[in-house]
Formats: C-alpha cells, structure tokens, sequence
C-alpha cells in the first residue's frame, strides 16, 4: 500500500545515513582487531563511499550483488568464514538494500505524507527498537540450537565450530541422550506421567466446564476461583503443601494398604501434575464455551437424542478444538514441571525436566543442550498445533470469515 | 378456534401442561438443572479440594503446629506447666521424673532426636543434649536391675512381670490405664497402632504401683504392636527397674495380696530400694539439665500451637522474656523477603519496558505481519522453562556466548569478564526474558481494542506525537499495563527454579530458602510458616488482579 509518491534523495542525505551504518560495523571488526577509531573511519568513509558510487552505476541489481560480494570478502578476511556466512552476508544485502533504500526515497513509501523528517526517524528508530527486543525474546532459544551439535563437552563456541570445520560438530550429545540410561529413563518417566495426568485433568476438566457454563450454577465464581487455583498459587507453595499430605497419603497406601513403593510414588505425582493442568482446561474450554450456540442441542435433544449422544454426537466435535489445546496446555504443564516433583516424588519418579534441573546444578552436561533442543521442536510442533485448533475452532464457530 | 370450544381458564395459579402449577413446574426445573451442573462440576471439584486445597491448608495449619513437644514429652509437659519459669531455682524431682520416663518411651522409639531437632531451632544445643541424655538413660536402670537381682532373679525374668503387671488371673482390668497408653504410644509414634493386645494391667497393682503399671503397659504394647514380639518373653526394660524402685519407695504394701506380693515385701525389706534421685542423674547425665535456660526453653515451646515459626520466618525468636528478634548474625528472612520484592519489582519494570513497544507494534501492525511477529513472542512462551533458563545459563556464563563476543569485540579484557552469573544480575536478565510473554499478551490484548483514529484526532488537533501519546494513548493502555505487572509480578515472587540455577547466593528468592528448608534443613514448620507468608501476599495480589481484570479474562495465548 503505497501512502506517499516517492522521489530520489539527494547523495549527501544518502552517503551520511550510509556512513553512519558503515560507521558502526566499521566499529565493531576495528576494535576486534586492535583498534576501535581506525575501523570506525575506514568503516565511516566505506559507507559514504558506497552511496556515492552504487547510485552512479544505475543499475540497482548489480550494485548490490558487488556490495554484498564485497562485504563477504571483508568480513572473510577479518573473520573467517563463519563470520563471512553470519555478518557478511547479512551485512552486505543490508548494505544494498539500505543505500537503495534511502536513495530512491522508498523509505517514505508507506508512511503518510504530512510526516516530519523527526516523526519518519522516529517511526524508524522504535522499529529498531523493536527488533532488538525481538531479538532478546528469541536469540537465547536459538544459540541453543547450533551448541548442542558441538563436538567438544564445552557450553560455547569452540574454534573449529566457529571456522564451520565439520571437526567441530557432532552427534555425539544426541546420542548420549538415547543411549544414556538416566536420560532416557526420566524421557520415559515423563512419558508416562504427563499423559495420565492430562487424560484426568482433561476429562474432569471438561465435564466441570460444561456444567460450569450452564446458565444457573450456583457459587459460581467461588467455584472458579476454587478451580483455577493451581494456577494461581505459586508452584513452591503447592509444591511445600503436596509434600508435607502427598507423604501422609503415601504411608498410607503402602503401610495400610500394602501398595508397591514405586506404583505409589506415580499416583501421587501424577494427581499432582494433573490438579496443576486443571486450570489450563477450564479457561479454555469454558473459553470455547462461550461461543456455543445452545439450540444446537435443543434441537438434537427435539429430534429424540439423549443428552449422552446429544453430548458426543454434537456438542462434542463443535468444542473438540478447545478441549485439545486445553488439552495440550495440561500436558506441557506437566512434561515441564519440575518442582512439584521434585518435592513429591522420588528418585525412580524422576522426570526429564528433574534431570535437566540436576543436570544444570550438578554435573553439567552438553546433553542439556541436546535435550533442549529436542524441547524447542517439541514446543514448535505443540504451538503450530494450537495455533491451527484454534483458526479450526474460529472457524467452526463462524466467527473468521473465510 | 372458537371461543365455544375453549374452557374457560380456571382462576388461580396458571398451569403447566402436566397440570401443576407454573410456579412449582419452572421452579423444579430450575433447580434440576442447577442439580445438573452441580453434578458435572463436583468430580472436579472434589479431585481439587481434595488434592489441592486440602494439602495447602494442612501446610496452613502446618506453620502453627506444634505437637511434637506435647506428643514426646506428655507427662513432663503436664509438669513444666506447673514449674514458674521465673524462678531462679530449676525444676524438682517430679518434672524429672516425668521427663525420665517420658524420654526413655521416646528412646526406645527413637523419637527423641526429632525433639532435639525441633527445640534446636529455638537454642542451638538442645539436638545433642537430647541425643546424648537418650544414650545414657539406660545408667540408672542397670543399677537397680542388678541390686534387685541380687535380691531375687526372679526380677529380671519376663514372666514375673507380666503376671505381676496383670494382677494375676481373674483380676479386675484397668482398662482406662490401657487405653491412655495407646494413645500415648500412638501419638508418640505417629501412627495408628492394631486393636487387638493381649496385656491388660490389673486394677489394684495399678493403684499400688502406680508408675510401674503404666510403664509396663506401654513396654508392652511396644513389644507386642510395634516390635511384634510376645511381650511375656521380652527382657524387662531399665527404666521398669527405676519404676518400682520409685513406686516401692513410697508404696504401703501391707493390704497387697495379689501375685508376688512376698517376693515384693521382700525387696522392700532388703534396702535395694531407694527413691532414685532423677534431678541428679539428669544433670550428672548433662549439665545443660541443671540450667535454667534449658528448662525455660522447653517450657516456651511446649504449647501444641505456636507463633513461633512465623516469628521466626519475620527474624523474631520467641523466647522465655516474650518476643525478640534474632540475634544480628540470623537475620536474613526479613532480608530475604525484602530482596525478593526488590527484584520482582526491578523484573517487572523491566517487563514493562521492553513489553510496552512489542505490545505496540503488535497492535498496530497489519494483521499479516503481526502473526509472525507473535511468533516470536509465543515462542519463548511455549518452550519448556528449563530450556530457556539453560540458554541463560549458556549465554551468560564467563565462559558464555555474551562474554566471548563482548571478548572478541574488545569491548571487555579477556582477563575481566563480565559477571553475569550467580549473582541478581543473572536473575533478573534470565527472569526478565522468561517473564516477558506475560507481559506482552495483556498488553496486547489490551492494546487491540484502542481506536487508533482517537490518536489521529488528538494530532489533528493539534498534539505533539508525544503529547498524544501520554494524554490519550497511554491512558487507554493502562489496564493491560496493570494486568500484565500483576501477572508478572504475582510469577516472580514464587519463582524457584530460575534463580536457583542462575542466581547463586545472591540472587535468589523467598522461595528458595522454602526449599532449602524443606529439603536441607528439615525445618518444615519455618517452610510452611514462610510459605504462608508468601501466599498471603500472592493472594492479596491476585485479590487486586481480579478487581482490575476480572478472573474470568485470563487468556491464553
């Protein structure tokens, strides 16, 4: 959408906007190599240099294919190749693309015209702004990523790694954690855990917010409050009170009733982690709730349905979408959870955020970075799905035109 | 329809179609549905109250519980009460007596080391005063055992006491002695005992010797419920001995003609009985006994309810002299608490400045590119915890990503790094990051609903883009600012994981110290005291949250 007609700028405007830039790169390769001043003038006089001559080529393609040949080859020489491939080309498509930027005028393009030139730079520099801010939401997940293939047990970038030498990357942490017996013990226990858990949680959970969103409940907001209390109450504070009974109901079971040792400690973490994924079911699915148009099971119920298959025949399939991601909601909760079982379970209970936490504290282990990384796809995977759930649902219901 | 056909409507309440009237049919529906709904929530409601708030009230009740003095030392307790703690002069025989008793039960159970333990946390000393007393309570019972042997062997044989004890064959049972005995065993050793015994104590050697009887009940009932063993044939133990020389020192056992009763005069007549000195013997044992600062102690916390460990969770001791704070060098609850609301403050800040512009730009960006910018943001929030706080952990160690670039940039001496980690820094950069989406969806969600042709309007008539924005934008945003520092706040002050794993010493939280408590020192009443603390305030909080937002608005993603 184009607000303003745009126009070429004069050179000078362009060649300090580009100087400036050239400036800071300048900045940072000098003072890596010995010296700050040198790099920000030879990096300050590159730039100006640059939106002088590129514009004088008319030809907008080629200009930056030569600029971006030409910072790869800079940046190669100070760096190597792994800063050629992480700032060079970065470095050189911004460099074009910025000097073209300015000189044609596009930055105006989208902006309205009565702007001042103070109101574009600010509108400018808060998108900045911004993206370092994105930068510092994401960049933590992604430099776990690249480690995790080290070759070495170091928690950093080694030499070989950073020179992109096949030497320096491995598999090997990978394979640590499927053949390591902890490890794939606690993946196991997890495993096996969470999905019990969430199957309770889910299932009383969408009952209580089915009758939750009949229209007389009574102590209806106490309820809530009383329902959605797990997720209120800080963990360490449920955790202290599900230590202190959860070891009473376990003497219980094993000393009066003669359970197995191991059996018990999986009940008491699993009703755990399933009372701590409750709330996550009730707001959404109450949240699905919402939308659901009651006649539709009137009119089941008119057409001789009984409310059990009015339940599974119609109102059902229209909130599965809510009751999945509450769904998914419960089972991340607890497949991260970490002090609750910490406190309630023991050893033989022990989970893959439990060894990731001992792991962290104790004897730390690259294969933490493995780990994480297989978390990262896993929270990809999880949020891509409730993200289509939820348009499925919006669509269901009518509510996004499509 | 004709109005021939029609009946008149009869006067009165209007009918429903089963011929009740109106009134009760709609009113019965009403509440059948309302039963309805109650139904489908109560298994819910239930699995909650049962496995969530009962466990944090018994952790409520739990920080003012104090039984275990009451439950260890029952028949001392009843004497301290009479003891006046303001005296210069220490207790007499018959609170050594009790306590000898008391103490030896408790021995042989082995629960004297958890009295220790608890009183030690009032006066440091009182843990192996009580371990080492508990060793040496045996002394005094092999002297009598040996002088009574010496009378007659009969004494040290199983059988003689058991028929003794039970007053013979046919004898009248105190069964009121048997039952006080129970309780106090079961509530010494914390659990419920089987019903069936087989030892009943006899009525009338239970008024002769009073303090042997009831002793060997609870010997028996040991050996018999918690060893499993016949007590008949189980070796009397020392402190019987002490009993009957105590009981036969003051005993007339002229009327006595039940089992023994020679063999008793007997003992009596030999001069092996003595009226044990039991003060002596304390104090011989410990000289910590003989002084009244022990004694003063044990007294103040012998209530089975207390405020003691909430004065101790706010650095105050409750001591004999009424309520102090703790010495200078125990001081680091009130610290601790303070630090906490410090740093959850500072992240929440730090929230709010880095959330606002991301907030805004999400909101004021086409749809389109908002989508993927959100991306960003749900990202961090969906990845496990533990993953983000090991990517901090990464990052900002001095051998970590942060410190190699600023190294190798030459912004930092390779030789000076930066301190990132174990400290507040840590804490707060990591919690920052993990907290952040917290912030930035209230805002957002918040931020949707302004108008933006209200800041427009304001500029067309003429505002400053900054006036604009702090007298009509902001303005508007405020609730999602409330919102989302609530929200962060409320996470932040119960945090555990993060900090303990970045924050070394320094940079950690109330909840922490919890866990330490509850996992290292063992001092479980200071747990639940601090935890209650903390979850008064985390309510109050939300108690504002819902007064602002409303419960019902949270939303996810």
């Amino acid at each position: 959408m184009k607000l303003t007609t745009i126009s070429r700028k004069p050179l000078g405007f362009v060649a300090g906007w580009t100087a400036a830039a050239g400036a800071l790169l300048g900045l940072f390769l000098g003072t890596a190599n010995g010296s700050g001043p040198t790099g920000l003038i030879i990096g300050a006089a590159l730039g100006a240099a640059l939106a002088l001559a590129l514009p004088a080529l008319n030809n907008e393609k080629l200009a930056r294919w030569l600029v971006l040949a030409l910072l790869v080859a800079i940046t190669f020489y100070f760096g190597g190749i792994a800063l050629a491939l992480l700032v060079g080309l970065f470095a050189g498509w911004f460099y074009g693309w910025f000097t073209f930027w300015l000189y044609e005028g596009r930055y105006r393009a989208r902006l309205a015209p009565y702007l001042t030139p103070g109101q574009v730079l600010w509108h400018f520099g808060f998108r900045v702004i911004c993206g370092a801010i994105f930068v510092f939401l994401i960049t933590p997940i992604l430099v776990v990523m690249p480690l995790s293939f080290n070759a070495e047990d170091f928690f950093t970038f080694t030499p070989e790694m950073l020179s992109l030498d096949p030497e320096g990357f491995s598999l090997k942490h990978y394979r640590d954690f499927f053949t390591n017996n902890e490890w794939q013990r606690s993946f196991k226990n997890s495993l096996i855990i969470a999905p019990i858990a969430t199957v309770i949680s889910v299932s009383l959970g969408t009952l209580a917010a089915i009758g939750l969103s009949q229209s007389h409940v009574p102590g209806k907001r106490a309820i809530m409050a009383i329902l959605i209390s797990p997720m209120i109450v800080p963990l360490i504070i449920s955790a202290t009170g599900m230590f202190f009974f959860y070891s009473q109901i376990g003497n219980f079971l094993e000393g009066t009733i003669g359970l197995d040792k191991t059996f018990v400690g999986y009940i008491k973490v699993i009703l755990a982690h399933a009372v701590l994924g409750i709330p996550f079911v009730i707001i959404t699915v109450t949240a699905t709730l919402v939308g659901f148009d009651r006649s539709l099971t009137r009119a089941a119920a008119n057409m001789g349905a009984n409310p059990v298959t009015t339940f599974f025949r119609v109102q059902m399939p229209l909130i599965l979408p809510g009751v999945i991601s509450g769904g998914l909601f419960a089972f991340i909760t607890s497949f991260d959870e970490v002090v609750v079982v910490l406190f309630v379970g023991s050893a033989s209970q022990k989970t893959l955020p439990w060894q990731m936490f001992t792991g962290l504290r104790e004897q730390i282990s690259p294969t933490i970075l493995a780990v994480a990384t297989i978390l990262v796809a896993m929270s990809i995977l999880l949020l891509t799905t409730v993200e289509l759930l939820r348009r499925r649902s919006e669509r269901l219901r009518g509510m996004s035109p499509q | 329809m004709s109005d021939a056909t029609q009946p008149t409507p009869p006067a009165g309440p209007v009918l429903a179609a089963d011929g009740t009237p109106l009134k009760r049919s709609l009113a019965r529906a009403l509440r059948m549905q309302k039963t309805r709904a109650l139904l489908l929530i109560a298994p819910l409601l239930i699995f909650v109250l049962l496995s969530f708030i009962v466990p944090i009230l018994s952790m409520l009740f739990r920080s003012v519980e104090n039984q275990i003095v009451e439950n260890t030392l029952p028949y001392a307790v009843e004497e301290i009460a009479e003891w006046d703690g303001t005296s210069e002069q220490i207790p007499g025989q018959d609170l050594f007596q009790a306590l000898y008793f008391d103490m030896f039960l408790a021995t042989e159970l082995k629960r004297h080391t958890r009295l220790g333990t608890r009183l030690n946390y009032e006066q440091t000393g009182m843990s192996s005063l009580f371990r080492q007393t508990g060793r040496k309570l045996d002394d005094l019972g092999k002297d009598y055992r040996n002088a009574f042997k010496a009378v007659d062997d009969i004494w040290t044989k199983p059988a003689t006491w058991a028929a003794l004890m039970s007053g013979g064959d046919g004898a009248a049972a105190n069964a009121t002695l048997l039952k006080e005995q129970r309780v106090r065993l079961s509530t010494l050793n914390d659990t419920s005992l089987p019903r069936q015994s087989s030892f009943v104590p006899g009525q009338q050697i239970s008024e002769l010797l009073p303090l042997t009887t009831r002793e060997f009940t609870a010997f028996a009932l040991v050996a018999e419920l918690i060893d499993k063993k016949d007590f008949a044939k189980v070796k009397p133990v020392e402190s019987l001995f002490v009993a009957l020389a105590a009981d036969l020192s003051t005993a007339d056992l002229a009327g006595y003609d039940g089992p023994y009763a020679e063999e008793l005069r007997a003992l009596v007549e030999s001069g092996a009985v003595t009226m044990p000195d039991f003060q002596a013997f304390f104090v011989d044992a410990d000289e910590e006994w003989g002084k009244l600062e022990t004694w003063r102690t044990i007294q103040t916390h012998s209530s089975s309810y207390t405020s003691g460990y909430f004065l101790n969770a706010v650095d105050m001791q409750k001591t004999p002299d009424g309520i102090q704070m703790q010495p200078e060098n125990k001081q680091i609850l009130i610290k601790l608490f303070v630090r906490t609301l410090i740093m959850s403050l500072i992240i929440t800040g730090a929230c709010i400045l880095l959330g606002y512009p991301v907030a805004w730009i999400l909101a004021n960006l086409p749809m389109r590119s908002a989508n993927v910018l959100m991306i960003l943001v749900l990202l961090p929030f969906w990845t496990s915890l533990l993953v983000r706080t090991s990517a901090w952990k990464v990052m900002l160690q001095q051998q970590g990503v942060i410190n190699e670039v600023l190294v190798w940039l030459g912004m930092v001496a390779d030789d000076s790094r930066l301190v990132l980690i174990n400290n507040q820094t840590g804490t707060i950069i990591a919690m920052t990051h993990i907290l952040l989406p917290f912030m930035i969806l209230p805002m957002y969600s918040v931020m949707q609903t302004i108008n933006p042709s209200y800041l427009r309007a304001a500029k067309s008539l003429g505002a400053t883009n900054w006036t604009a924005f702090w007298r009509v934008y902001f303005p508007q945003s405020i609730p999602g600012i409330g919102a989302g520092s609530i929200l962060v706040f409320i996470l932040s002050i119960g945090y555990y994981i993060t900090p303990e794993i970045v924050g070394g010493t320094k940079g950690v939280f109330i909840s922490n110290q919890i866990a330490y408590h509850i996992s290292s020192s063992l001092n479980w009443g200071l747990a639940a005291a601090l935890g209650t603390i903390l979850l008064l305030v985390v309510l109050g909080l939300y108690w504002c949250y819902d007064k602002i937002v409303g419960i019902d608005n949270v939303k996810l993603g």
